[in-house]
């Protein structure tokens, strides 16, 4: 499997991970190892097997819909890293609209 | 910031429209979809969260069998397959309105799949095919801070509240609608209001557009005449009221045909639709194509309906909506024009929850489409918005069949319900609106009528009955309309017998 040093940088970009182009162009050889090894599976799968999501085969797990107590808002806001009006601070959000 | 747009006549000439319509539903459970926090509207900011909606780290997500439920009978109700293996999906991306930085989705294998729905528009019966029916969890609330008027641009920092997060949604997703031609837009605002009242009957959602718990997201493309190739299309946004869908639906049409008549090409782009000003606006570029790398949920068990759950379902569904209108039609004795009329302006539901609470078929006809009619398009509401409710209405209708007030009083009535003044019973006693039912005040009236008019009197008793209009028209006038004019006109003709 060919993973190329743009596809890394645009890995980067969706993940919001700074890597300079050096380290795109090292990270990439070394991801497609680990990509590599993964790629054996399908050698050894056939056709007939469903590629696995879930390693316990269970199915409609539910749970009835009855409310549950939520945390009270100090518990809620403990780990914010800024908090205004009771919300969440955060950053000022770029690049789209609302 | 406005767009040139072309004429819609030259836009039909041209072009062939093509919609796609996707329709989010907040569903009315009692709890989450995958947590056990309350779902209920305009509480304080975070005080409905948990570790699960707020994606903290350990938290597991079970999923909610009441939304499940609502999804099937929501897919069933569209003429849906039920999926017989269904598996929810992360979509990932960086957002604060989602805190784990994806939300679960449904991907490749939605509950509900390949449906279709009929919509009346003008009598003419259009099919609106489904592609699918999903579930999700809905988004965080963003406050924005700094900016003007809690815009984005120039906003200095956000403010999210996370009650919203997690709260069942269900995508609906329609295929290519092609054909529509000019009725495009009222085709789209005619599906929205038909998933509205059929979500409504199935009880699975509070279906508020006001309030968001309904919102429509519009796909709308061009292509010319006679081509079988679809367009660039562009996804308009923030529509949200049943008005909004047809406007912004016609308005992307006039701007996409400017845009291809001048030669230019269409962005693939979100739009943003401006509901005070009628027009849309530039949001997001998709031009670089969105990837929000999906993967199966790997926390939550896929879901295996059997078909027998799916049957006992099917059976909880309720009469579909166009075969309700023909039984109601019959039962209330409309000709087909007046039926139709009824739908078009969506007044199905209130006229026959005012012939409910007594009235009768024709009177709740003429009040909604007439004196209510008039009032919510001034006022651009639905009729269930317009501030009356159909008891009312059928309190009012009472009254003027026991002569308390006449049609122009009724009129009154309507201002002071309106105005929050209370029932019609108690605007009528504090407006002091009841005609005067008292002979002897109204036969003063005619007498003084009658003396003031010496010939048209004259006439009358010459056998010139239809001259009694005029001396009707004084006494209403001095009794400032609170008389009934059949009896005014039966007194003055006793007096002058």
């Amino acid at each position: 499997m060919a993973l190329s040093v743009d596809d890394v940088a645009q890995l980067a970009r969706l993940a919001r991970i700074e890597l300079t182009p050096d380290e795109c162009a090292a990270l990439a050889p070394e991801l497609e190892v680990i990509l590599d090894s993964v790629a054996q599976v399908s050698g050894v799968a056939g056709e007939d097997v469903a590629p696995t999501s879930h390693p316990v085969p269970i199915t409609n797990v539910f749970r009835t819909d009855e409310v549950r107590p939520s945390l009270s808002l100090e518990a809620a806001l403990a780990g914010a890293p800024a908090v205004e009006q009771d919300r969440f601070r955060v950053p000022q959000i770029l690049g789209e609209d609302a | 910031m406005s767009e040139p747009v072309l004429d819609y006549d030259q836009v039909l000439a041209n072009f062939d429209p093509v919609l796609g319509l996707e329709v989010h539903v907040e569903l009315n459970t009692a709890s989450k979809m995958f947590c056990g926090c309350a779902t209920g509207f305009g509480a304080e900011p975070n005080t409905q969260v948990c570790p699960v909606c707020l994606g903290l780290p350990g938290s597991l997500p079970v999923v909610n069998q009441t939304a499940v439920e609502s999804a099937m009978r929501i897919g069933l109700a569209l003429n849906c397959s039920i999926a017989a293996y269904s598996r929810f999906a992360r979509k990932n991306y960086f957002y604060p309105d989602q805190p784990k930085n994806y939300q679960i989705s449904q991907y490749d294998e939605p509950i509900a799949y390949d449906g279709y729905a009929d919509v009346d528009v003008d009598g003419e019966v259009f099919r609106v095919e489904i592609e699918r029916a999903h579930m999700e969890e809905d988004t965080g609330k963003s406050l924005h801070v700094g900016g003007a008027t809690g815009r984005i641009h120039g906003a200095s920092h956000s403010l999210l509240d996370y009650n919203r997060a997690g709260v069942p949604l269900i995508e609906i997703v329609t295929k290519p609608i092609v054909g529509a031609g000019e009725k495009a837009p009222q085709i789209a605002r005619a599906y929205v209001a038909m998933l509205r009242d059929l979500l409504r009957a199935l009880g699975v959602s509070d279906v508020r557009m006001e309030q968001g718990s309904l919102r429509c997201d519009a796909n709308v493309s061009l292509m010319p005449k006679g081509s079988t190739t679809f367009g660039t299309r562009t996804e308009t946004k923030n529509v949200n009221s049943l008005r909004s869908v047809e406007r912004a639906i016609r308005y992307e049409m006039t701007r996409h045909a400017a845009v291809l008549t001048s030669g230019g090409s269409i962005v693939q782009e979100t739009r943003h639709w401006h509901e005070d000003t009628g027009i849309t606006t530039s949001g997001r570029s998709k031009e670089e194509a969105e990837d929000y790398r999906y993967f199966p949920e790997p926390d939550l068990a896929p879901v295996t309906p059997a078909a027998a759950w799916v049957e006992q379902l099917r059976a909880t569904l309720p009469e579909p909506p166009a075969e309700k209108r023909k039984r109601l039609q019959a039962e209330w004795g409309y000709s087909d024009p007046e039926m139709r009329d009824v739908i078009s302006v969506g007044a199905v539901e209130v006229i026959e929850e005012t012939i409910a609470a007594g009235c009768g078929a024709q009177a709740a006809r003429k009040w909604w489409l007439g004196e209510l009619g008039r009032r919510a398009s001034e006022q651009g509401v639905d009729l269930a918005e317009v501030g009356m409710t159909p008891a009312q209405v059928a309190q009012l209708q009472g009254l003027v069949e026991a002569k308390l007030v006449n049609d122009k009083l009724a009129r009154q009535v309507i201002d002071g319900v309106l105005a929050g003044e209370g029932e019609p019973k108690e605007v009528v006693d504090a407006r002091g609106l009841a005609v005067v039912s008292d002979d002897g005040a109204l036969t003063a009236a005619v007498d003084e009528a009658i003396a003031a008019n010496p010939e048209v009197a004259e006439k009358i008793r010459g056998g010139k009955v239809q001259a009694a209009g005029a001396l009707i028209g004084q006494v209403m006038k001095a009794m400032r309309g609170q008389a009934d004019a059949g009896r005014v006109r039966e007194i003055i003709l006793e007096r002058l017998s």
